[in-house]
């Protein structure tokens, strides 16, 4: 099985339940999408996790750099005014 | 006018149908108990995940049988007693099922011809008169599907992968295809249970099974071995040597330490 070592890498998401988003799940290697759909069946939902499994090839996902993190997300640390808590709402507004 | 007699003819002595269960279950003990081996050896850590799923949907199956046959027992009797006290000519699965974990090849190969064979009996299972038998198919017809979807899609993978995949796979199917025509052997308990509308009659499943199954084999650039000569045997507890090893590995826990539970 020397090939297994050149199997890519695949980012599984599991929507729990109906009516929730799918949620990454974690990683696994297979050969193509159909295998990596099936084992992400097997690897990720055989605790009755899920009914629905995307997969996705980890090359395609573009993610943001750490080394970055600094200009991406420190400027929204000071500006709370952002969260919607400053609103007075009428007390009849229930589960806001 | 009576017809007593007719009724006589249609119900199922209770030896007879612990027998006919017994066809059935042990497939999947002994299957189960293979798969239960590679546990930790799979070739991959996905594929081993899947192995042991599998080996665990072919246990709860056993299960649900070897209650039944415990509770139709005179004598008392637990599923355990049923799994890991019996004697090997008392075990009634069919010789491909024992057959050893050579490589992923065979292991992947012996799922696949028994899997296609599983599907089809549960599906004509479920409409069993016994409505045990009937439950347990019907739960058993999803898991089973999976198996053969994931047996087929590795059968397809490996004959149409590389050239050592190739030639190793058919060299699996070319050994192992002697053993599926045991599978279509309908013994006097399968017979009797058929006649009671309890029973499936596996006899009408071998042409739908060797077509479907020739059809994969060609799918994956296989060669449809053309073998005459096929083994038998294990449906009437003539075993192949492979049966002891496993029974003892099976069975140590059991007959060391009599009653023990986990």
């Amino acid at each position: 099985m020397s090939e297994k070592k050149n199997w890519p890498l695949w980012e599984i998401f599991v929507r729990s339940k109906n009516g929730l988003e799918h949620r990454h799940f974690g990683s696994l290697h297979a050969a193509d999408a159909d295998m990596a759909m099936e084992n992400a069946r097997d690897v990720y939902t055989r605790r009755n996790e899920g009914v629905s499994i995307w997969v996705v090839e980890s090359k395609h996902i573009t993610a943001s750099n750490p080394e970055e993190n600094g200009e991406f997300f420190e400027p929204a640390a000071d500006k709370v005014y952002r969260h919607p808590t400053f609103y007075e709402l009428p007390d009849e507004l229930k589960h806001m | 006018m009576n017809f007593t007699h007719l009724r006589e003819k249609n119900k199922m002595n209770t030896e007879t149908l612990k027998d006919y269960i017994l066809e059935i279950a042990d497939n999947s003990l002994i299957l189960g108990q293979r798969f239960g081996e590679l546990c930790g050896h799979g070739p991959s850590l996905e594929t081993d995940i899947a192995l042991t799923n599998m080996s665990l949907d072919l246990f709860g199956q056993v299960r649900s049988y070897y209650q039944y046959i415990a509770q139709l027992s005179e004598e008392e009797k637990t599923e355990d007693d049923i799994a890991f006290l019996r004697l090997e000519r008392d075990y009634k699965n069919v010789l491909l099922v024992e057959q050893p974990n050579t490589d992923f090849g065979y292991v992947i190969t012996r799922q696949y011809f028994f899997d296609v064979f599983h599907l089809m009996l549960m599906q004509q299972l479920q409409y069993s008169k016994d409505e045990t038998l009937s439950a347990i198919a019907k739960k058993g017809i999803k898991e089973v599907s999976y198996h053969k979807r994931f047996s087929g899609d590795w059968l397809k993978r490996l004959g149409d992968g590389t050239k050592e995949s190739h030639e190793r796979v058919q060299k699996a199917v070319n050994d192992l295809w002697p053993y599926t025509n045991e599978l279509f052997e309908m013994t006097e308990a399968a017979t009797a249970a058929t006649e009671a509308g309890v029973g499936v009659d596996a006899g009408q499943l071998k042409e739908p099974y060797y077509k479907e199954v020739s059809e994969l084999l060609k799918e994956a650039t296989l060669e449809v071995p053309e073998s005459k000569y096929f083994h038998k045997g294990g449906k009437q507890g003539v075993h192949t040597e492979h049966m002891g090893y496993i029974l003892s590995d099976m069975q140590f826990m059991q007959r060391t330490y009599p009653g023990m539970k986990w």
